[in-house]
């Protein structure tokens, strides 16, 4: 059962060039930013403003992953969001359970000790 | 005779198929939604990592002079400094270096593959699909050595109060830290890990499925981008696992 179009693509003079700029670039900027996470963890002391500049450098790489070789940008934006507000939920729960685990220390802490 | 129920022309009218929400292929959308909840459970795990690394006392003296001990959670750079070959020697995240960098390129491969679908390019689409299986078995075997050095541990191991001294990790005993560490360790790169696997399983499917011609008779590479799909989320749950633990 060969469909009809099968034929279009039998000749290989047909195929175009391939577009590989912005899939390079993309993978130069990750490179880049995780050389930069390198940098940080050998020269700085640890830290919570390392830990930002981390997770800070963490999100643009996300970005460029979802955005470009995922290709969300280029969807509709009803698509964007509906993967994005879940995510943003995710991240407040995140920040709430992480906050309630230093306050869980702290007070097993002071009854104790 | 073929038996697959493949349509050879798709329906078209708005109650009849022909309509596609969000402007997104039926696959790819459920693929959207699929590697959504699996976000989830990735950032249900995460979650729980950071909960725990809270709730135990951080070390902020020296790193120079830090000791494994069950009092702190371990700083990464004295956990992960063991280089395959280079026994002995004190090389803090090199190892885990190479393989973000190894995931990266996979996930350059894996884009490039999909680029020479759009472009109905069959050689093109088996080369980057090649490299981008090599490039994850070579992770997964990096992954595999981790975890052989992680439950093996090195050579000074820790000192219990009682004289004792404990080599490597399990399920509830560590060298490193609170056996909470290990636990999570293996959990979150072993599902991690288990991703890639599938991910491997998977590339390898789409690549015999191109050699045979199955998506040039098709007329789209449509698999091809659902597979890269998968494949660069594992990436980015790499990015995220590597930051958390790895760096933080």
């Amino acid at each position: 059962m060969h469909s009809d179009h099968s034929h279009d693509f039998d000749h290989t003079a047909d195929i175009p060039k391939p577009q590989t700029k912005v899939i390079w670039k993309t993978f130069f900027i990750l490179v880049a930013l995780t050389a930069v996470e390198f940098l940080f963890a050998f020269t700085m002391d640890a830290g919570t403003l390392r830990n930002a500049i981390f997770i800070v450098l963490t999100i643009f790489k996300a970005f460029y992953i979802v955005a470009e070789f995922m290709h969300l940008k280029h969807e509709t934006k009803a698509l964007i969001w509906s993967v994005l507000i879940p995510m943003a939920l995710v991240v407040w729960l995140m920040v709430a359970l992480i906050s309630e685990g230093s306050y869980y220390f702290d007070s097993v802490e002071n009854y104790f000790n | 005779m073929s038996t697959s129920t493949t349509l050879e022309a798709p329906n078209s009218g708005t109650w009849d198929g022909g309509n596609e929400p969000l402007k997104a292929s039926y696959g790819k959308l459920m693929m959207w939604f699929f590697l959504l909840s699996d976000a989830f459970t990735f950032g249900a795990l995460l979650i729980v990592y950071g909960l725990s690394r809270h709730k135990h006392l951080p070390y902020t003296g020296d790193p120079d002079a830090f000791t494994f001990s069950t009092e702190w959670w371990p700083i990464p750079e004295k956990v992960y400094n063991a280089f395959p070959g280079l026994h002995g020697m004190d090389l803090p995240l090199a190892f885990v270096a190479l393989m973000t960098m190894i995931l990266i390129l996979s996930s350059v491969t894996m884009v490039l593959a999909v680029e020479a679908g759009h472009r109905m390019d069959k050689n093109d689409v088996q080369k980057w699909l090649l490299w981008t299986i090599l490039f994850g078995s070579i992770f997964l075997g990096c992954q595999a050595w981790e975890w052989a050095h992680f439950i093996s541990g090195d050579d000074t191991g820790m000192v219990l109060s009682d004289g004792t001294q404990i080599f490597g990790a399990n399920l509830t005993v560590n060298q490193y830290g609170p056996p909470l560490f290990a636990d999570l360790f293996f959990f979150i790169t072993g599902f991690h890990g288990t991703h890639v696997f599938s991910g491997v399983v998977l590339l390898v499917m789409i690549f015999i499925n191109t050699v045979n011609g199955v998506y040039h008779k098709r007329g789209h590479y449509e698999m091809v981008e659902k597979v890269g799909l998968y494949w660069h989320f594992v990436d980015l749950v790499w990015v995220f696992v590597f930051t958390f633990f790895y760096l933080i």
